[in-house]
């Protein structure tokens, strides 16, 4: 990792990493191979613009996310960052009038492409949101949903499965003796934990989590930090957060996305201002929007 | 900060005098008013039932079979065949009604959106919740005893009728309760639609989809205009829901009640009793089953 740092970083910047967004697609050719030592692209985005009926939320983004790496999204309110996340598993599908145009290539799969099940892409590719949202079950059977929808019913495989997760999730010692208890008894952070938990029970390829702390003190905040640290050794995560300090501290690269206000028809919509190695977008940012975010000057 | 400085008069925290507090009194009194209001009329029909009817209610009464002639003062035979015919008539309009019902909701809040079937389906289902109980009883005498002759099968109908668009609003308002983060966080996990709604919204909004569903039928039990003339009423119990006329406890007071003879007025009072005690009971057994299945939701 820290040896490869050097030719990411020139990797990045001669290819991605140029100063306006709308040079970013161009300076590379669609079917550049990506050399990434520190693994390969699970993401590829490709003009991505995403419509809620006639309001286009997001345009033209592209970026690829790697794998084994945490991919943090940070911008403010309403730069779409939630918008594309969702993207990455078809979450969107689920808003009625959305709209993805452009593609979205998910391990050399294209995600968008007519007959990709949506069902199919999200037992890969697993989601936390903002608000932990436990289902009105005991433990248990929140954390067994995913395998039993994915149809395990062997009991014994389910408490490995049950037991397995809980400790990923750093939750088992605090649950394991009221495991048939209800989901909803814990407290916001051991909830946002077993949202965790349930999403890592069905092994995806992905977790992505939109903004997962925003509801939770310090403490539960640090040690879902810890949490993602580990983990990240087995998944790929892309984490959208408001909290600039937490992407500085648990993401590998960061994309800084904005909105872009045009005066004459008063319409907004959000785009990627620069997408590159965290210590660069925070230390060294090369578009001044980013810069003035990032120091705190603007959202 | 000890010493208080200047002897500075500490802030009235109590609420002030003036509107605001008399509003809150006026509107507190009227809330009491209402609950006395409401309670006197529901205690008074209890208190008359209880006191007229608990006197005649018996094991025989309520197992005894036929139904005595007007004339005959209480004590002789019992009300079984039309507590049986209660039950079945009832049991099966709820067969028939609820799981409609309910997959009717499904239907409107998960999959119809806002598509104009759906649309049309929600306003039909609460224009017939108007439709008077007697219409209903009309509607199916005449596409359906008049072919086939009286039965508990169309008096189950004409009670079905009437308990569909009742499932059918109270199930989808319960429905629509359920928080979408829930939907969400399922398919996330690659659930189906299907699995989606059978495994997480149903579960979430049993509690309240069973509360419609007793409304429901407690108002088809007590329902006698439907039954007119839909199953008669008979003397002797037919254990037969699908074919020959049948009785119930609402038409059997009905005729009771009608009558000039002691017995049969006594008869009526037992026969009302029994029908609030069965309802009562069911309730009771309903709320116990449900609790079991919605015990992780609090």
């Amino acid at each position: 990792m820290e040896q490869s740092e050097q030719n990411i970083v020139a990797q990045t910047e001669t290819t991605t990493e140029l100063p306006k967004p709308a040079a970013l697609q161009d300076t590379r050719p669609a079917d550049a191979p990506v050399r990434d030592t520190s693994g390969a692209s699970v993401f590829e985005s490709k003009n991505v613009s995403i419509y809620y009926s006639s309001f286009r939320a997001v345009t033209d983004v592209s970026l690829n996310i790697y794998e084994n790496e945490i991919t943090a999204f940070i911008g403010p309110s309403g730069c779409g960052k939630t918008t594309v996340l969702r993207t990455l598993n078809r979450m969107n599908d689920l808003v009625p009038g959305a709209r993805v145009e452009g593609d979205v290539h998910y391990r050399g799969a294209s995600l968008y492409a007519p007959g990709v099940s949506p069902i199919s892409v999200r037992r890969r590719i697993g989601m936390v949101f903002q608000k932990p949202n436990p289902f009105p079950k005991s433990i248990y059977d929140n954390v067994a949903y995913g395998p039993r929808i994915n149809g395990i019913r062997n009991r014994g495989k389910l408490d490995e499965i049950v037991e397995r997760s809980l400790r990923q999730a750093a939750l088992w010692d605090e649950v394991k003796n009221r495991l048939n208890k209800s989901g909803l008894g814990l407290s916001g952070g051991q909830a946002q934990r077993l949202c965790i938990a349930r999403t890592l029970a069905v092994e995806p390829d992905v977790v992505l989590m939109d903004e997962p702390c925003s509801a939770l003190d310090p403490i539960a905040t640090g040690r879902i930090e810890d949490l993602m640290h580990e983990i990240k050794l087995q998944y790929t995560i892309v984490i959208v957060t408001h909290n600039m300090q937490q992407a500085t501290r648990v993401s590998d690269r960061t994309a800084f996305y904005s909105v872009l206000r045009d005066e004459k028809s008063d319409t907004r919509t959000g785009v990627l201002v620069e997408y590159g190695r965290t210590a660069q977008i925070f230390e060294d940012p090369q578009d001044s929007r980013t810069q003035a975010y990032v120091t705190g000057r603007m959202g | 900060m000890t010493a208080m400085a200047a002897p500075r008069e500490a802030p009235d925290l109590r609420e002030p005098k003036g509107w605001r507090r008399s509003k809150n009194r006026i509107m507190t009194v009227l809330m009491v008013l209402a609950f006395v209001l409401t309670i006197i009329p529901l205690g008074f029909v209890l208190f008359t039932v209880i006191a007229k009817g608990a006197s005649i209610i018996s094991w025989q009464f309520l197992t005894g079979s036929p139904i005595p002639p007007n004339v005959l003062p209480a004590g002789f035979g019992g009300m079984w065949p039309a507590v049986l015919g209660t039950l079945l008539i009832t049991g099966l309009a709820t067969l028939m009604a609820v799981p409609l019902g309910v997959l009717g909701a499904i239907y409107l809040n998960e999959y119809g959106g806002r598509n104009w079937l759906s649309a049309l389906i929600g306003f039909m289902s609460d224009v017939m919740t108007g439709v008077p109980s007697i219409v209903m009883g009309l509607f199916i005498f005449s596409i359906w005893v008049l072919h086939f002759g009286y039965s508990g099968l169309a008096g189950a109908f004409a009670l079905g009728c009437l308990m569909l668009p009742v499932v059918i609003r109270s199930s989808y308002e319960m429905l629509r309760l359920v928080p979408d983060p829930l939907r969400e966080a399922s398919y996330a996990l690659g659930a189906t639609k299907a699995r989606v709604t059978m495994t997480v919204v149903l579960p979430a909004a049993l509690g309240g989809i069973v509360s419609g569903a007793l409304l429901a039928i407690a108002r088809a039990a007590g329902e006698t205009a439907p039954l007119l003339f839909t199953i008669l009423t008979v003397t002797t119990a037919n254990p037969n829901v699908f074919s020959g006329a049948n009785t119930s406890l609402p038409s059997q007071i009905f005729s009771n009640a009608s009558q000039p003879y002691t017995g049969a007025q006594d008869r009526g009072w037992g026969a009302a009793l029994t029908l609030i005690a069965i309802c009562f009971i069911l309730m009771i057994a309903a709320r116990i089953v449900t609790a079991r299945f919605t015990r992780y939701s609090r």
